[in-house]
């Protein structure tokens, strides 16, 4: 599904702002993630001084996907991006370049010059983006063989934002795995993205705040499981009319002809 | 006092409380620290001194706040400066939704309208609309508090040896608490530090009376006066290991935050800048572990003076057992169970 790993869970967890590692840990088994994001930068400081953090996270077992959050400029992330492959030793990067403080909206320019540059050093680029259908086509070009667009901005909960635009993406590229990252408030949020055909949902704060960070993180759980199911199913397309669900063959028409 | 039948190591708030919950029981106690002055390369020297076992409740487990209430008696008779007052909860305009959040799931609050905040703070008239306000928790300083708890265990006879590094294993009494926080993580591997950060301010122009805590979406803000025109502001909480002075990025959150309470803090003095790490076990809550007869007593994370005593008592339960065992025929003099 990503670079060529087969996973079986479609939902991707963010590590931070739990009210514990043992919250943390405990949500994570629940939902059945199997890869869990880290961001290196938030962590703070230089070299290793999140390694007890890290460590914790490594011994979970589940595969790492570390995140360049909170990086402003290209030069930043690869930075990062460098720093992540030698400490989780993975090619794997989520790459995030951040253009507005309030938004916390993706820089689309910063963000393919980095996803190609780093692309080009052999990394597997996960893109933080917009839906922008064009900055998507960028991206691949750039070397992305997944993209990951926001369902709205981080930690707002607002869920799909656009989901023309999200439809739109997913038509004009079948064959890369799309992800909807960022922005996801319940799980509903997330059964609607699988039901649209992405891949998978990745998100942090609907679980790490909520009241009960286990109970939700299986809530989500259970709705990327349903809304890809509903995909396979190949739901119904909304319709302007009623259609009535019996027959009305012998019945009494009202109005008929 | 007699020789000391227990010793503690580390004079920060776990060690302090330890040795005097164990004076108070009539146990012979010592307490010797590696720094050479009260609170030095204590993490609770940092620590912003808040009693709120419900506003905590936002965000930790209830165990945090059952064992944190009694805290507030506990130190009020133990340091009569504990303030009563409670404590305020504001938000700006663009985190309203934050604070309904917070009201879901913390208790024993109610709401303010302005003219409430106005009551209770008349500095922040007209600032806020809304605010939670928790009547029933407290503050303290936490560097007068520790002196506080010195001066008590001095008082019982309680020798402090400061400037004295010493390993569980090399101390020579009956029963040791370890109380070193970070320091005991070769004892205890899955002790992890959390970097925390804090700036001390002065201005004339503001004045509190009970700390204000101002929903952030990153940082547990709050500030706590100090008293002569000194507010505390804290506290980053970051998953790092990292010593060294506050991050630029640390300080303009927490600077703004002030700020943003009142503007008239832009016009403060910064006294003090400070960060250290909070000793912490993967599920945040302090734990008393014993192997032979060395007790760790450890993992306060950011709640070291709302913990510490809760702490310090089961630390002495256990010590007291652990001697009675050990003088199982000889009773031991001056016993006494709180």
């Amino acid at each position: 599904m990503f670079y060529g790993i087969e996973l079986s869970s479609r939902l991707l967890l963010g590590t931070a702002r739990y009210p514990s590692p043992a919250v943390l840990e405990r949500a994570i088994k629940t939902s059945g993630a199997e890869v869990v994001t880290v961001s290196l930068r938030r962590e703070g400081g230089a070299g290793r001084a999140g390694q007890s953090f890290w460590s914790f996270i490594q011994s979970l077992g589940l595969r790492v996907l570390p995140n360049t959050a909170g990086c402003h400029s290209v030069k930043e992330a690869v930075m990062t991006a460098h720093m992540a492959r030698e400490l989780f030793d993975t090619p794997w990067i989520k790459l995030e370049v951040i253009g507005d403080a309030d938004t916390l909206q993706p820089d689309v320019f910063g963000l393919v010059e980095a996803a190609r540059i780093l692309s080009e050093e052999g990394f597997e680029v996960f893109p933080y983006t917009t839906e922008d259908l064009v900055v998507a086509d960028r991206l691949v070009e750039a070397g992305c063989r997944v993209l990951m667009p926001w369902g709205a901005p981080i930690g707002s909960a607002r869920g799909l934002n656009n989901v023309y635009g999200l439809k739109s993406l997913r038509a004009h590229f079948p064959d890369i795995p799309l992800v909807v990252d960022a922005g996801l408030g319940v799980p509903s949020h997330a059964a609607a993205a699988m039901e649209l055909g992405y891949d998978a949902v990745l998100l942090n704060t609907a679980v790490a705040e909520a009241g009960d960070p286990v109970a939700m993180a299986r809530a989500f759980a259970l709705a990327v499981e349903a809304g890809r199911a509903a995909f396979l199913a190949q739901p119904l397309e909304p319709r302007d009319m009623a259609q009535p669900s019996t027959p009305v063959i012998g019945k009494a028409v009202l109005g008929g002809d | 006092m007699a020789k000391p039948t227990t010793i503690v190591i580390g004079a920060g708030v776990a060690g302090l409380s330890c040795a005097l919950a164990l004076a108070e029981r009539g146990i012979a106690v010592e307490v010797v620290e590696r720094g050479r002055a009260l609170g030095e390369g204590a993490c609770s020297w940092m620590a912003g001194g808040m009693l709120a076992p419900w506003c905590e409740r936002a965000t930790t487990e209830p165990e945090v706040a059952t064992r944190g209430a009694p805290s507030i008696a506990w130190w009020a008779e133990r340091f009569p400066e504990t303030v009563r007052k409670g404590s305020l909860v504001v938000a700006q305009a663009r985190d309203g939704g934050d604070l309904a959040r917070f009201a879901a799931r913390t208790e024993r609050f109610e709401w303010r309208d302005a003219d409430g905040i106005a009551t209770l703070e008349p500095d922040l008239a007209g600032r806020f609309r809304r605010a939670l306000f928790f009547p029933d928790e407290a503050h303290l300083d936490p560097r007068r508090a520790l002196a506080a708890l010195a001066e008590r265990l001095q008082a019982r006879s309680v020798t402090i040896r400061f400037g004295v590094e010493l390993s569980p294993g090399d101390a020579l009494a009956d029963s040791v608490v370890d109380c070193r926080g970070l320091a005991a993580r070769e004892s205890l591997p899955d002790l992890r530090g959390v970097r925390g950060e804090m700036i001390v301010v002065r201005t004339a122009d503001v004045s509190l009376q009970r700390p204000v805590r101002m929903l952030h979406p990153r940082i547990p803000l709050y500030i706590v006066p100090r008293g002569n025109g000194l507010f505390m502001i804290g506290a980053t909480m970051i998953e790092s290991e990292r010593r060294g002075p506050v991050s630029v990025r640390s300080a303009v959150e927490l600077l703004n935050a002030a700020y943003a309470l009142h503007p008239a803090f832009g016009e403060a003095e910064i006294v003090e800048l400070g960060a250290d790490l909070r000793p912490a076990f993967p599920d945040n809550l302090p734990q008393v572990r014993q192997s032979g007869r060395v007790l760790h007593a450890n993992g306060l994370f950011r709640h070291g003076f709302l913990l510490a005593p809760a702490l310090a008592e089961r630390t002495a339960d256990a010590v007291q057992s652990m001697l009675q065992l050990e003088t199982s025929h000889a009773d031991l003099p001056q016993r006494r169970r709180a």
